[in-house]
């Protein structure tokens, strides 16, 4: 099957399971909004769909497959090579994802370069995906404590698309911006589902967002997803009081629905 | 396209320039041990008489006041104490060079090693440490000076036996808050192995507290090498070493009060500069004041 799939994923810390997820998916070119309270496990998912989760500690069990290909159990070695070339991922807060030391061409030729491309294609890949995120690819010359938030996040972004990642997980990536920028990356993020058919994993507790963005949205509480569905049905009727309730606190889009 | 001046970070050359203007401790401190490097390189063409530093004796111009022809006056077998001064820079200098060196080959890769991975590794490695640490500095490089044979190697041995662990602690807490930033999470997520992340992220972000604590610890390996070769566990005569000279010169004190001022005076005149230098090095370096990486 195309796309990404999770499946009886258990994600716990010692003898506590703090996720339990029966059926999550992310089809070719899909937006799939992941919504949820903090706390509520969006994050941990994250995490173990990278093979991540042992960083932090956590024990995962279950299945994670990417075109049909196992991930769970794979050995790092392997995973290594998937994260970044084909699961991708970007953060929170862009300000503090760049090591400050390099300057932002450095990290992103450097990584291109560790996913395979040669010494004079990078830079070259590098500048073109730059121009992608609407980025001028003067910018790679930067220090990342030079350049804002929201062109930070586009950096990342590009990373992604140079990298020519099938899969984004974009863990509430528009959080830490202002409500113009946060608009510009979520139109990015849109232009990339249409240009290069990316299946974005949109991580977020702004519903608001959630609705204007994805194609379908799950909704997160204390490790359990308690509902999901096409996006407008959701959030226009929830069917679980929790959904209601989140969708209560939000007052803008409450009084326009 | 989004428009964007074009703003480009100053050239390293020009940063270094910029730094040192705004930051006369740098200046002064650099200077200083510029001064004593070219003392070290150049003492046998300085020196007046530089057959003094080693075995030369001259009975009848024992323990001479300071005057035109020796500037520092003469020691108690008439060698020229101004030669025996410059030829000091070659020995405590670098004693305290090779023990950080050291220090810091075996701290660094620790340290390292048990801020980022963590877990038993850090438990094992620190626990190990704190044991080193635990003993009084000077107490157990004396210890160990005393079973070793005197001489400047087991000196050098000796004091860098009791400063690494120092050093562990110091780049431990250092990586350990870095191994914890978000661009390492997205190092992780991008595949990237762990040996390069520790290289590329975590020693370039955690080195700069060592720079400054080494450039510190110069004047400190200093005094305590003379403190060890004042015990005659170090340098040993005739080797021009300032400790031993004021060890030496302390039973002619009074009235010969040179044979131990001046190579006094050139071991607090060489803690200084290097204090003065790590300052500088420290608000150099301070990521929030410059663009120097």
């Amino acid at each position: 099957m195309k796309g990404l799939t999770v499946s009886d994923l258990a994600i716990s810390f010692g003898s506590r399971q703090v996720v339990s997820i029966d059926e999550l998916s992310l089809g070719h070119a899909e937006i799939v909004g992941l919504a949820g309270e903090s706390g509520s496990g969006k994050s941990m998912t994250t995490l173990a769909i990278l093979g991540l989760a042992h960083t932090v500690g956590a024990t995962v069990s279950g299945s994670i497959t990417l075109d049909g290909q196992e991930l769970t159990g794979l050995p790092q070695e392997r995973l290594r090579e998937i994260r970044g070339s084909r699961i991708a991922a970007i953060f929170q807060s862009p300000s503090t994802a760049f090591n400050p030391v390099y300057r932002v061409g450095t990290l992103v030729t450097r990584a291109l370069r560790l996913h395979g491309a040669t010494k004079s294609e990078a830079p070259e890949r590098a500048a073109e995906a730059m121009r992608q995120v609407l980025l001028s690819p003067d910018l790679m010359r930067r220090y990342p404590s030079q350049l804002s938030g929201g062109q930070l996040q586009r950096v990342a972004i590009a990373l992604a698309v140079a990298l020519r990642a099938e899969i984004l997980l974009a863990d509430e990536p528009t959080s830490a911006l202002d409500v113009t920028v946060q608009a510009e990356v979520l139109d990015l993020l849109r232009d990339l589902r249409e240009s290069v058919g990316m299946s974005i994993l949109f991580i977020s507790h702004d519903l608001a967002v959630v609705a204007e963005l994805c194609d379908r949205v799950a909704v997160m509480r204390e490790g359990l997803i308690v509902e999901q569905g096409q996006a407008s049905q959701v959030l226009s009727a929830p069917a679980n009081p929790y959904t209601a309730e989140l969708l209560e606190s939000v007052p803008k889009l409450a009084s326009a629905t | 396209m989004i428009q964007t001046p074009a703003i480009t970070p100053p050239r390293a050359g020009v940063a270094l320039r910029r730094g040192l203007a705004g930051n006369p401790l740098l200046t002064v401190g650099g200077a200083l041990v510029l001064l004593i490097v070219l003392v070290a390189i150049f003492a046998p063409l300085i020196a007046p008489v530089p057959g003094d530093a080693g075995t030369a004796t001259h009975p009848f111009e024992v323990l001479k006041a300071p005057s035109a022809s020796h500037w520092f006056g003469t020691d108690q077998v008439g060698r020229d104490i101004f030669s025996r001064v410059l030829f000091g820079a070659r020995v405590s200098p670098v004693i305290a060079i090779i023990v950080l060196a050291i220090a810091c080959l075996i701290g660094i890769p620790l340290g390292v090693a048990a801020g980022f991975l963590g877990g038993w590794v850090d438990e094992v490695i620190m626990r190990v440490t704190d044991v080193f640490l635990a003993f009084p500095p000077l107490l157990l490089a004396l210890a160990l000076a005393a079973v070793l044979p005197a001489s400047l190697t087991s000196l050098t041995i000796a004091i860098a036996a009791v400063w690494w662990p120092w050093y562990v602690r110091l780049i431990r807490g250092q990586a350990a808050s870095v191994a914890g930033r978000p661009y390492v999470e997205a190092c992780r997520a991008l595949g990237i192995s762990r040996l390069r992340i520790i290289f590329r992220h975590i020693l370039p972000n955690s080195i700069t507290p060592v720079l400054v604590q080494v450039s510190l610890d110069v004047g400190g390996v200093i005094l305590t090498a003379s403190a060890l070769s004042f015990l005659g566990l170090g340098a040993q005569d005739p080797v021009p070493d300032w400790g031993l000279m004021v060890a030496e010169g302390q039973s002619y004190f009074t009235p010969d009060w040179w044979l131990v001022t001046f190579p006094g005076l050139a071991i607090l005149l060489t803690a200084f500069a290097f204090n003065l230098l790590g300052d500088g090095l420290r608000d150099l370096l301070d990521p929030k004041r410059s663009f120097l990486p």
